[in-house]
C-alpha cells in the first residue's frame, strides 16, 4: 500500500500491477487527459505536473507519466490537466494554448499544457515563457509557431494558490517496501537491500527501464528505486572537484552547477529533453552503458571518475565501502559495466581544473531531442599553440562509449594545427568500429567523427 | 462536441472571422474525448493484442492457440473460423485477409488474443504457437521491378511528342530515390465496438472515413451495413493514414465483440502502428529531360515505381495523382509519364496528405533546378520560366484556371521577403565563410482539389433546428485536428444568420448521414459545407416565410441575422421564429446535399477535367549548412498561400505552417527505414523523428494572397489541408544550394549537386564531400 496526492487529493493505492505506469493508473482513473502517444517519453502526450525540487520551496516539474511505474508516484504531489480550470476558468497556460491556435487535433494539447503549465509557474523566471521549456512535448500538427507565441504571451508566475503551493516544500520521499518494488532510505540500507535480493534491479528516474517495460514488455521480479536516498542527489563544489551525486535529476544539476562552464549547458540542452530532464540522472545514463548515451562522452572528456557503493562483506552487508573507478573503466561491453553484483554509483566526480577548452558536439538528425549518431566531447589545455591534457571521447562509434587514448598521447605537446588533426583523423579511421544502423551508416559515422575533429579545431584554433 | 466557453475570445463568430479551434477549450482542459478516453464507460471491456508474424513473406503451416487459451484472463483468440463473413478488409480489390493463410508483411497480424487486460493479451499473445515456411520476399523497389511484381500500373499521361528530346539543347537524365514517411498521428489507430441494444453492431472508431469502416466492418460479420453504426468524435491526427486503413481495427474489434458478445477495445501501441499500418510511398523517379537553352524545359520523359507494399489499399488513384502533378506549375509542352505500384512484403503503403502530389512535385523540382544548374541559370528564372499561362491546359487537357495567380504570387513573395536582397547578402556570406554555407530558394505549388474518382465529390449533411432556436449540425466529414468543425459551424452560422454558439457540431456518425466520402483530398469544407449550406438554406428559407407571417411582411422583406429576424422596421428573436414554425407544422430539419458540378476524367485516354480548381502558392527558405557535420538549419521561410477568402483565417494559417513542417520532416530528418529482414526499422518515436522545435524557421512568415476569391466554392474559399506541404520542397531545394556553395568557386558553373530523398545529414556531408572532391562541371 501507498499514497500520494493527485490533484489536491490523496489517494491510497492498495497494490500496483506489475508494469502498471502512472499514465495507466490515471487514465484507468478517468482522468484521460494525459494521453499516450509512444510510450517512451518521446512524445510528452502523457505529461503531468510533480512538485519537486531540494529545500525549503518548490516547483513545479513537468514529467512522463508513461514513464514512471506507479509505485514510483508514492508520496508525491501531482497534478493532471483536469486540475488546472478552477472554477470554470481556464488556467492563463490553458487560455494562451486555446486562444492562439496552438491546438489543432487536440491530442498532444494536455501535455504541452502541463509543461506550459510548469513553465508559467517556473520560480525566479524572469520575462515571457520559454518556448524551449515545451520542448519534450511533440506536435504533428501546428508546426509548433502557434504554441511558441502561447508560451512568449504569458506574463509574470500568477499569484494564486497554484503558487502558494509552491512556497512549501517538496513532499518528502519516504520508504517504501511493497511487493516488487522496495524504496531505500540511505546507500547502506540499499547495498543491504541488494545483498539479500542478488536478482533485484535499480531503477533511478525509470527514463530508460520503463521504455524497456512499456515497448519491450520487460518486468523486472524486484525493482529498488533510489528516488528516497537524499544522498544521491547531493552537490558538492570543491578545488579538487565537482560531485554529483548519481541520482541527481540533470535539471537539478544544470540549477545547482552555478559556475559551470558553457559546455554544460550547451551538453545539457541537447541531453533528452525537458520532461526527462526532470527525471534522469547521470548515474542512470552512466550505467545503462549505451554506446550512445548522452553523459559518457563528455564526463570522459572532463576525465571523470564514478564513486562506487557496494558490500564490503557479502557476510555483513550493513557495512558498505566505497571505492573509485576511472569512467574510463566503467564500461566494459556493449550494455556492460564493471559493477560488481550488489553495487551502486553513488555520485560521478569531475577532476578540477576543468580544461581551459571543452566542445560537446552531438550528431543526430534532429537538433533537439534525438539519440546520438555520433556524440564527440574534446578536452585540452593549449598554451602557447601546444596541446596538453588532451581528451577525446566519442559516443556511437563502438560497443561502448570510448576514449580515445591513443589519440591524445599523439597530441602531447603538439602544436594545434591542421598538420595534427590530421595525424589525429588517422588514428580514428584506424580504430574507430562503429555499426551501421537507421541512425546511420559506419562510414558516415567514422567520416563525421573525423570531421568533427577537424570542427573541434577550426573553433578552438590559436 | 465541446462548446468554447466565453474566456476564448470570438467564439460566437462567422465565416471570415479568426476564431480558434471549436474544440479549443476542451483541447486544452482534457475533456475533448478520443476513441481511446471512453473506455471507462464500457464495463466488461474486452482488450486484443495481435500475434505477429515472424517473417516478410511465408506460407503459415501451424496455428494453436491452445496454450493461449489456458493462459489467465485470455477470453478467447481469434482465428480465420470465427468470421461469419468476409475476412477481408481490402477497400478496393479485396486483397487484405484479416487472418492470412500466406503471410505478406513481417509482423502482419495473424490471430488476435482477448483478455480481461492488456497484459493478459499480450502474454497470450507470447504462448500462441506459429510455425512458416518463410517464401523469397521482395523488399526494395528495384527488386520488384526485376521480379515485374506490380500491383497497378502501367498507368500513364502523355502529350505531345518527347521524341523532340534529341533535338533538345541541353538534355539529361537522372533517377531520384524518394523516402516515405511516416504519418505519425499522436493518437494511435484505435476502435471500441459493442453489440448494442437491438443486436447490432455499434463501433467509435478513429477513422477519416466513417462509411467505409461500416462498410468493412459489415462484410467481415456478413450483416447489412444498416446493422452497423460507426462514430468518430473525432481524431488525433489522422493525415490520410487512417482514411482507408482505420478498418481493420475496427474489424478485428466488431468481430470480437461479435464473438464474446463484449465491448472490445484494439488500440495500436505506437510500435504496433508503425509496424503495421502503411506510411507515405517510398517512389523512385527515372527522367530524361530536353531544355532549351533559356531554361524552357521542351520535353520529359519520366517514369515513377511506388512502393505499394503488400497490398492495393489506395495506391492506384495516388499514382494517377502523381502523373496529375508531374507538371506541378509548370507547362509541359511533350511528356510522357508512366507510373507503376510495386507489390513488396512490406506494410501496404496509403494515403498521406498531397496522396502521391509531393513525391511527383519533387521529381519536377529536380528536374528544373538541375537543370538550371547545368545551363548556369538562377533555378528561381527557370521555374518561372516554365509556369503556366493564362489559357494553358495541363498534360491532361484541363484548362489551368486563374494561372495568373501563379505569377502574382510569385513576383509578390520575391518583393515581401526581399529574395533578390538575401541572395546578395548570402552569396557574400558564402565568399567569407568556409565550413558553414547559406542557401536560399523559392519554390511554387499548384495543387488540384477534388477527389480524382469522380464519384467521392460529394458531400451530406443533416441540420436539426429544435424549438428553442438551438441547432445540431451533423455532416459527413470527420475532424482530424485540420479545423473542418470549425469552418462548418462557421459556414452553418453565416448561412442561418445566428451566432456560432447557438449551433452545437455532433459527432460523425453513419446513421446520421450515410453513404459519405472519407474527409480527404483537402476537399471537406468544399463538399461538406456546401451541402450544410443547402440543408441550412431550406430552413431558413421556411423561417423566413414563418417570420413574414409573424412580421406581417413579404418574405423577400425578411432578413435573418444575429440571431434576429427582421423586416428592417421589427424584429423577432431566432428562437420565437423557430417556436412558430414549429406550431405552424413547419419542419425544422433538413438534409442538405452537394456534387462538384463538371468534373469527369477518363483514364482510357487520359483526358479529363478531374480537378474542380487549383490552389496556389509558393516559399522561400534559406538554411545554413554546417560542411563538418551535415547538419542544417532552417533559417528563414516565407509563404503565400491562395487560400481564396478564407473562411478562418487562425485554421488556415495553422494548416500552412503545419502541413509546411511537416513537408520539412518528409524530405529532411524523417527517414523511415526496413531492415533487411523486412521489419521496419524505425518503428519508435526514438528511432523515427518527426520535427521538433529545432525545424522550426527562426523567422516564418505566412500570408495569404489578396483579392482571391473562388467562385463556386463555400464562400469563395480554397482548400487548403494538403498544399502547403509541397511548399517544404524549397527547404531541400535551399540545402542543394547551399551545398553547391561548398564547391570550389574558381572558374566555370557550379556542379550539379544530386541526393536523394530526405536530405539527412549524412546524406548532405556526403554530398558536402562530393562537391568540395569534383571539379566543377560544364554543360
Amino acid at each position: 500500500m501507498f499514497q500520494f496526492v493527485l490533484n489536491g487529493q490523496a489517494l491510497r493505492v492498495e497494490r500496483a500491477a506489475a508494469g502498471t505506469t502512472l499514465l495507466d493508473f490515471l487514465r484507468e482513473r478517468g482522468l484521460t487527459g494525459a494521453k499516450e502517444g509512444c510510450a517512451e517519453g518521446e512524445c510528452g502526450a502523457c505529461a503531468v505536473a510533480m512538485r519537486a525540487g531540494e529545500g525549503p520551496v518548490s516547483q513545479y516539474r513537468a514529467v512522463n507519466s508513461c514513464l514512471m511505474l506507479l509505485p514510483m508516484a508514492a508520496d508525491r504531489e501531482l497534478y493532471t490537466v483536469e486540475a488546472l480550470a478552477v472554477g470554470g476558468q481556464l488556467a492563463a497556460a490553458q487560455q494562451a494554448m486555446a486562444a492562439a491556435g496552438g491546438s489543432q487535433c487536440g491530442y498532444c494539447t494536455p501535455g504541452f499544457v502541463m509543461s506550459l503549465f510548469a513553465e508559467h509557474y517556473r520560480p525566479g523566471r524572469r520575462g515571457p515563457c520559454d518556448p524551449l521549456a515545451l520542448a519534450g512535448n511533440l506536435c504533428r500538427c501546428t508546426g509548433y509557431r502557434p504554441i511558441a507565441d502561447a508560451a512568449r504571451s504569458l506574463g509574470p508566475v500568477p499569484r494564486d494558490a497554484f503558487s502558494a503551493r509552491l512556497l512549501h516544500a517538496a513532499p518528502k520521499v519516504r520508504e517504501l517496501s511493497i511487493e516488487g518494488f522496495s524504496r531505500p532510505r540511505s546507500i547502506d540500507a540499499c547495498v543491504a537491500l541488494l545483498a539479500r535480493h542478488p536478482h533485484a534491479t535499480l531503477i533511478a528516474g525509470g527514463t530508460d527501464l520503463c521504455v524497456e517495460s512499456n515497448l519491450r514488455h520487460r518486468r523486472w521480479p524486484h525493482l529498488v528505486s533510489l528516488e528516497a536516498i537524499d544522498q544521491l542527489r547531493e552537490f558538492a563544489d570543491t578545488p579538487e572537484f565537482v560531485r554529483i551525486g548519481a541520482a541527481l535529476p540533470l535539471a537539478d544539476l544544470g540549477a545547482r552547477w552555478h559556475d559551470a562552464p558553457e559546455v554544460i549547458g550547451e551538453w545539457l540542452t541537447l541531453f533528452g529533453s525537458p520532461l526527462i530532464r526532470n527525471r534522469a540522472t547521470l548515474g542512470g545514463n552512466l550505467v545503462t552503458a549505451s554506446p550512445v548515451g548522452d553523459a559518457a562522452p563528455l564526463l570522459l572528456a572532463l576525465d571523470a571518475s564514478v564513486e562506487i557503493a557496494g558490500a564490503s562483506n557479502p557476510g555483513d552487508p550493513s557495512r558498505t565501502t566505497r571505492r573509485m573507478l576511472p569512467l574510463s573503466s566503467l564500461f566494459t561491453g556493449y550494455r556492460r559495466t564493471a559493477l560488481l553484483p550488489g553495487e551502486l554509483v553513488v555520485a560521478v566526480r569531475v577532476p578540477r581544473p576543468l580544461p581551459r577548452l571543452v566542445r560537446f558536439y552531438k550528431v543526430a538528425k534532429r537538433r533537439l531531442d534525438d539519440i546520438s549518431t555520433v556524440a564527440a566531447a574534446m578536452a585540452m589545455d593549449a598554451p602557447g599553440g601546444r596541446v596538453q591534457r588532451a581528451r577525446f571521447a566519442f559516443g556511437g562509434v563502438a560497443a561502448t562509449p570510448v576514449r580515445l587514448r591513443e589519440a591524445e598521447s599523439v597530441l602531447d605537446g603538439q602544436p594545434w594545427n591542421m598538420s595534427t588533426v590530421e595525424r589525429v583523423q588517422a588514428i580514428l579511421e584506424r580504430t574507430l568500429t562503429p555499426l551501421s544502423d537507421h541512425r546511420g551508416s559506419k562510414e558516415y559515422r567514422v567520416e563525421v567523427s573525423k570531421s568533427l575533429v577537424e570542427k573541434f579545431w577550426w573553433e578552438s584554433r590559436p | 462536441m465541446t462548446t468554447p466557453g466565453p474566456d476564448i475570445p470570438g467564439s460566437g463568430s462567422r465565416a471570415g472571422s479568426a476564431v480558434p479551434h471549436e474544440s479549443a477549450r476542451g483541447h486544452v482542459t482534457g475533456e475533448a474525448l478520443f476513441t481511446d478516453d471512453l473506455l471507462g464507460r464500457f464495463p466488461g471491456l474486452v482488450h486484443a493484442w495481435p500475434v505477429l508474424a515472424a517473417h516478410a513473406h511465408a506460407r503459415l503451416t501451424r496455428l494453436d492457440t491452445t496454450a493461449a487459451l489456458a493462459q489467465p484472463y485470455v477470453v478467447a483468440v481469434l482465428t480465420g473460423s470465427d468470421v461469419p463473413g468476409e475476412g477481408d478488409a481490402g477497400p478496393a480489390r479485396h486483397d487484405e485477409p484479416l487472418f492470412p493463410i500466406e503471410v505478406m508483411f513481417h509482423r502482419q497480424p495473424v490471430a488476435w488474443v482477448l483478455a480481461e487486460s492488456l497484459e493478459a493479451a499480450r502474454l497470450g499473445a507470447a504462448r500462441v504457437v506459429v510455425e512458416y515456411e518463410p517464401l523469397p520476399a521482395i523488399l526494395t523497389i528495384e527488386q520488384a521491378i526485376e521480379q515485374r511484381s506490380y500491383l497497378a500500373g502501367p498507368i500513364g499521361l502523355t502529350r505531345g511528342d518527347v521524341g523532340v528530346l534529341g533535338a533538345s539543347s541541353l538534355r539529361f537524365d537522372g533517377q531520384l530515390s524518394i523516402g516515405g514517411q511516416e504519418h505519425f498521428y499522436l493518437e494511435t489507430q484505435s476502435a471500441v465496438a459493442w453489440m448494442d441494444e437491438t443486436g447490432g453492431v455499434s463501433l467509435h472508431s478513429s477513422t477519416q472515413h466513417p462509411s467505409q469502416t461500416q462498410e468493412i466492418v459489415a462484410r467481415v460479420l456478413g450483416v447489412a451495413r444498416h446493422q452497423v453504426t460507426v462514430e468518430c468524435l473525432r481524431m488525433g491526427g489522422a493525415f490520410g493514414g487512417k482514411e482507408t486503413q482505420a478498418n481493420t481495427w475496427a474489424a478485428i474489434a466488431a468481430l470480437g465483440a461479435w464473438k464474446t458478445r463484449r465491448p472490445v477495445r484494439v488500440r495500436l501501441t505506437r510500435q504496433l502502428d508503425m509496424a503495421l499500418t502503411g506510411k507515405r510511398h517510398p517512389y523512385l523517379a527515372r527522367y530524361e529531360a530536353g531544355f532549351s537553352l533559356d531554361g524552357r524545359l521542351d520535353a520529359l520523359r519520366l517514369s515513377l515505381w511506388s512502393d505499394g507494399g503488400w497490398s492495393l489499399d489506395l495506391s492506384e488513384p495516388i499514382m494517377w495523382r502523381s502523373l496529375f502533378h508531374c507538371d506541378n506549375a509548370y507547362h509541359l509542352r511533350a511528356v510522357d509519364a508512366v507510373g507503376h505500384v510495386c507489390l513488396t512484403h512490406k506494410t501496404s503503403q496509403t494515403a498521406f496528405r498531397g496522396f502521391g502530389g509531393p513525391q511527383a512535385m519533387l521529381v519536377i523540382e529536380e528536374i528544373l533546378s538541375q537543370g538550371a544548374r547545368r545551363l548556369g541559370l538562377r533555378p528561381e528564372d527557370v521555374r518561372e520560366r516554365n509556369f503556366y499561362r493564362e489559357g494553358d491546359t495541363t498534360h491532361y487537357g484541363q484548362p489551368v484556371g486563374d494561372a495568373d495567380r501563379l505569377g502574382t504570387i510569385w513576383t509578390t513573395l520575391k518583393q515581401t521577403s526581399a529574395f533578390e536582397r538575401r541572395r546578395a547578402d548570402i552569396d557574400a556570406f558564402n565568399a567569407r565563410s568556409l565550413h558553414v554555407k547559406r542557401g536560399l530558394a523559392m519554390t511554387p505549388a499548384k495543387f488540384g482539389i477534388a477527389f480524382t474518382a469522380t464519384f467521392y465529390n460529394q458531400g451530406g449533411a443533416l441540420v436539426l433546428v429544435y424549438r428553442d432556436g438551438s441547432v445540431q449540425l451533423n455532416h459527413g466529414g470527420t475532424e482530424m485536428g485540420q479545423g473542418l468543425f470549425t469552418k462548418i459551424r462557421q459556414v452553418a452560422a453565416g448561412s442561418l444568420g445566428v451566432a456560432a454558439d447557438r449551433i452545437r457540431m455532433m459527432p460523425t456518425r453513419t446513421d446520421k448521414v450515410p453513404n459519405t466520402s472519407a474527409t480527404a483530398a483537402s476537399a471537406s469544407t468544399d463538399l461538406n459545407g456546401a451541402a450544410v449550406i443547402d440543408a441550412c438554406r431550406q430552413i431558413s428559407a421556411r423561417l423566413t416565410t414563418v417570420a413574414a407571417g409573424l412580421l406581417g411582411c413579404d418574405a423577400s422583406a425578411v432578413r435573418i441575422a444575429d440571431d434576429t429576424a427582421s423586416d428592417g422596421r421589427r424584429s423577432l428573436p431566432f428562437s420565437e421564429v423557430c417556436e412558430a414554425a414549429y406550431r405552424q407544422r413547419v419542419p425544422l430539419f433538413a438534409h442538405g446535399f452537394y456534387r462538384t458540378p463538371d468534373i469527369h476524367f477518363d483514364p482510357a485516354v487520359g483526358r479529363g477535367r478531374p480537378f474542380h480548381y487549383f490552389t496556389y502558392g509558393a516559399a522561400v527558405s534559406e538554411v545554413e549548412v554546417d560542411g563538418f557535420t551535415g547538419a542544417y538549419h532552417l533559417r528563414q521561410t516565407d509563404i503565400l498561400q491562395d487560400v481564396g477568402d478564407s473562411i478562418s483565417p487562425v485554421i488556415d494559417r495553422g494548416q500552412i505552417e503545419g502541413g509546411f513542417i511537416q513537408g520539412v520532416g518528409w524530405l529532411t530528418l524523417e527517414e523511415l527505414l526496413w531492415d533487411t529482414q523486412g521489419r521496419v526499422a524505425t518503428d519508435t518515436a526514438s528511432t523515427y523523428k518527426l520535427p521538433s522545435w529545432s525545424e522550426v524557421p527562426d523567422v516564418f512568415e505566412v500570408n495569404f494572397l489578396q483579392r482571391a476569391t473562388q467562385p463556386g466554392v463555400v464562400f469563395g474559399s480554397k482548400a487548403i489541408g494538403e498544399p502547403p506541404l509541397m511548399l517544404a520542397i524549397s527547404v531541400r531545394e535551399a540545402i542543394r544550394d547551399a551545398v553547391t556553395a561548398f564547391a570550389d568557386a574558381g572558374g566555370g558553373h557550379a556542379p550539379v549537386v544530386t541526393f536523394d530523398s530526405p536530405a539527412t545529414p549524412e546524406r548532405v556531408f556526403s554530398a558536402v564531400r562530393r562537391v568540395r572532391l569534383e571539379r566543377p562541371a560544364f554543360r
